[in-house]
């Protein structure tokens, strides 16, 4: 971009005024600085996730012995191991992982729109950006299917202490919502559908922009304004989403 | 619909193939430390030495993301420890409270 490089006359400071210190537009500079501010945003539920789950007793026994109970945090490979389509195979997070590489190659996808916007070529832009809208509605269509499956639940109930009408009853749960809980702790749902909640409503809003700019690459008005320059600035926010699912991903699923 | 006599003039430059063929790299280096990942979580044994090396690879994958993809690793230096000193502060966050978790009573 033209103000990527700041040039200053012999002994005076950048901060004097006249130019950007930082090298880059203002909006780029406030994409920076909402998405750093975002990002203490996920690290707030991330790490009240590692409090809540540290105040859990974890659950000690082999791998194979390993049942759902409220009594421990439940492993969370366990409970993440359903692929659509293949019913009753135990497939720990493979289906996270196919999520992850859909979401990394809409990174790739995005990047290269930001290189195809730099050389003002929009046909390259059109076709990138419709690749990383593409991959982000399948990232959002995978984590509606993995909602749904948490919140159904698997096939055999789990048995869940609840204190209702002045006395504890014992009854059988299947699935999961924000009052009951089949898979361990009622925290570790209510965790779920906070986190990965608020990271898919950050990728749906980033479809919406990617869309946005697409629409706007195909009427021509980046031809027009002379620059790309708005594809860098949703591209920032499109790698930021990648980037907290890379966090998500070990900090939910791996650990 | 804007007339045509006032489309732009616009220069189409050709692809920067160094430059694309950087990014598929980077691209590769994060699938790879995801397959990598994977074959961790199911080799490992639980413990402190499996959660340190997940949190590594995960700041490796960052540092792509965030240097490459992102390119701050290019920008003005003001510029990329403007946003890399306040995430210090989410290490800080994370240490206080995982340790005050571990002291905590259990809830049920």
């Amino acid at each position: 971009m033209a103000h990527s490089t700041a040039t200053v006359e012999h002994g005076k400071s950048v901060w004097d005024g006249g130019v950007s210190p930082m090298g880059v537009s203002y909006g780029k500079l406030m994409m920076w600085f909402f998405l750093l501010s975002d990002a203490f945003t996920f690290s707030g539920l991330l790490i009240t996730y590692g409090l809540v789950r540290s105040s859990h007793p974890a659950f000690t026994g082999a791998p194979e012995a390993f049942r759902f109970s409220a009594e421990y945090w439940p492993v969370p490979e366990k409970v993440f191991e359903a692929v659509p389509f293949l019913h009753g195979y135990s497939l720990p997070l493979v289906f996270v992982g196919i999520m992850t590489f859909i979401l990394i190659m809409s990174s790739v996808t995005m990047v290269l729109a930001v290189e195809a916007g730099h050389r003002m070529d929009r046909k390259a832009v059109e076709k990138w950006m419709l690749w990383t809208i593409i991959g982000g509605l399948t990232f959002l269509g995978c984590q509606a299917w993995e909602w749904t499956h948490f919140i159904v639940g698997t096939d055999s109930p789990t048995l869940v202490k609840e204190f209702a009408n002045g006395q504890w009853i014992t009854k059988e749960v299947t699935g999961a919502s924000l009052k009951i809980n089949q898979y361990g702790p009622q925290p570790f749902a209510d965790f779920f559908f906070f986190i990965t909640g608020f990271h898919g409503f950050h990728v749906f809003s980033g479809v919406m922009l990617n869309f946005l700019i697409y629409y706007n690459a195909v009427t021509g008005v980046y031809d027009r304004r002379g620059h790309y320059e708005i594809v860098e600035k949703v591209g920032l926010y499109w790698h930021f989403v990648d980037l907290v699912w890379v966090f998500v991903f070990t900090f939910f699923y791996l650990v | 619909m804007a007339h045509h006599s006032h489309e732009p003039q616009v220069t189409v430059l050709p692809p920067n193939k160094e430059k694309i063929k950087k990014l598929w790299t980077v691209a590769g280096i994060l699938g790879a430390v995801t397959g990598v990942e994977f074959i961790i979580a199911f080799t490992m044994g639980h413990g402190p030495a499996k959660t340190a090396l997940f949190v590594i690879l995960t700041i490796v994958k960052a540092g792509y993301i965030v240097g490459e993809f992102m390119h701050l690793k290019y920008e003005v230096k003001v510029l990329f420890w403007a946003i890399l000193i306040p995430t210090l502060f989410i290490i800080w966050m994370l240490v206080a409270f995982v340790y005050e978790g571990m002291k905590m009573p259990v809830f049920q």
